[in-house]
């Protein structure tokens, strides 16, 4: 028996405005013409632990997706999911080693960079080895994950990463190269191709759309 | 043209390694194994110019990383599915790789980030009363996530038994005495077979980590910084 359909609700975007795994997330959202409703989580103020958040992502991390009933906490595999029920446009190509290489990317930027420089562990080296010693060492693990990532897409980068469409290892490096350009000052003329599709990340209105300063909660300009 | 096996680059005592070295045997894939060490084989940069470990080595393609590898297998050899056709379903197994967790010789803060990462991933699971973590079948989730509780285990000396539901130590005692997959892995990776059988007195070599375990290299720093 065919039943009324209830209109489908919005997916709830768990997110913080300068945290780089939900800026992939809200640029994966808009690529894919989502609407969505945005809930802040303010993760200076500890937010991230009120146990009505710890509901949704024991791990305490933002992002968290909300979809009618399914609820998936970490960017990589709200990326993937968003992937499946929204095919359009695709982020993964269908070539074997072309998507392969892309989900390699962005396991690089989101296993092997990131979380090297995130404010947990920055606060403990500063704090354990010395003030100013978070620096030095942020851009060290960049280099390391920019150089192999360079490396990588040279002979196939076109206007994008991996090609003259946007994929999911854009959808991982603009937050990535954003975040190195403006929080740790990372000098990209060593990382030319890179630096080129920084450029065009900050073109394209999804990207656009989807930067820290633009989200609801990002402190007003002073 | 007669294709050749692939050829895995790894070493023992790699968790990421280790995951890959689970997908394949699950799914029965003849692969050549060669054990390396990035940081002192002059020629695996050749081989592998970003020189992570894992990589995997399939006719004339390079592919690192244990997530990009596991869902390169997953795509080229679709026996033994590990991820479910369910978007819902697979989000969750996809979400449960994401342990963050660093092995390491600053034992309490790993212990910490493991007890966080494990305490997750029991919640996550509640509720799933089965055999493996989401099934009674092996998933993605469980390919990871065997690696990581063999090395709290071994390494790092996490009780297991703070756990309340110990799905995550029950699922490890299941699949290292009953599964043959898993058995045909301890073939490959016999010191791996003996941490787990037996205490670990081994001194940690940290030298040999892929990018998911280079973390280990700042805990270390800092242990040694703070001393």
């Amino acid at each position: 028996m065919a039943e009324p359909c209830a209109p489908a609700s919005r997916p709830i975007l768990y997110s913080y405005w300068r945290s780089s795994c939900s800026h992939r997330v809200r640029i994966a959202l808009n690529l894919k013409g989502v609407d969505y409703e945005y809930k802040a989580v303010n993760l200076l103020k500890g937010e991230q632990s009120d146990p009505e958040f710890m509901k949704i992502n024991p791990m305490k991390f933002v992002p968290a997706l909300v979809d009618d009933d399914a609820v998936i906490g970490d960017s990589y595999a709200i990326a993937l999911y968003l992937e499946d029920k929204y095919p359009e446009p695709p982020l993964l190509p269908k070539d074997l080693k072309m998507k392969a290489l892309n989900i390699q990317i962005a396991s690089i930027v989101c296993s092997g960079i990131q979380p090297l420089h995130n404010l947990t562990l920055l606060r403990y080296i500063e704090q354990k080895v010395g003030t100013g010693e978070s620096v030095p060492w942020v851009q060290q693990q960049i280099d390391k994950g920019f150089t192999a990532v360079e490396n990588m897409i040279k002979g196939c980068a076109g206007k994008y990463a991996t090609g003259d469409e946007v994929q999911l290892a854009d959808v991982f490096l603009a937050p990535q190269i954003f975040g190195a350009v403006t929080r740790f000052q990372i000098d990209m003329s060593n990382y030319p191709t890179l630096a080129r599709v920084h450029d065009e990340y900050m073109r394209h209105p999804a990207f656009q759309a989807a930067l820290p300063d633009r989200q609801p909660d990002a402190p007003s300009s002073a | 043209m007669a294709k050749g096996k692939p050829i895995l680059y790894g070493a023992w005592i790699s968790s990421c390694s280790h995951r890959v070295r689970i997908a394949l045997n699950l799914k029965g894939v003849d692969y050549e194994y060669k054990a390396v060490n990035p940081r002192t084989d002059p020629d695996y940069e050749k081989i592998n110019p970003i020189k992570y470990i894992p990589a995997l080595v399939d006719d004339d393609f390079v592919v690192s990383d244990s997530l990009a590898i596991i869902l390169y297998l997953e795509d080229k050899y679709p026996q033994h599915p590990l991820l479910p056709k369910d978007p819902k379903k697979k989000a969750l197994d996809l979400q449960g790789h994401e342990g963050k967790l660093s092995p390491d010789e600053s034992i309490q803060l790993v212990q910490r980030y493991i007890d966080k990462g494990f305490r997750a991933i029991e919640k996550l699971l509640d509720g799933c009363d089965t055999k493996y973590s989401m099934g009674d079948e092996v998933h993605l989730g469980d390919v990871f996530l065997a690696p990581q509780i063999h090395a709290a285990i071994n390494r790092f000396k996490v009780d297991m038994h703070s756990f309340s539901c110990r799905k995550s130590t029950q699922f490890w005692h299941a699949s290292m005495t009953r599964t043959w997959r898993f058995r045909h892995f301890k073939l490959h990776c016999p010191r791996i077979s003996q941490m787990h059988l037996q205490p670990n007195n081994q001194k940690l070599d940290t030298s040999i980590y892929s990018s998911e375990c280079v973390i280990s290299a700042i805990m270390r720093m800092v242990v040694i910084a703070s001393c």
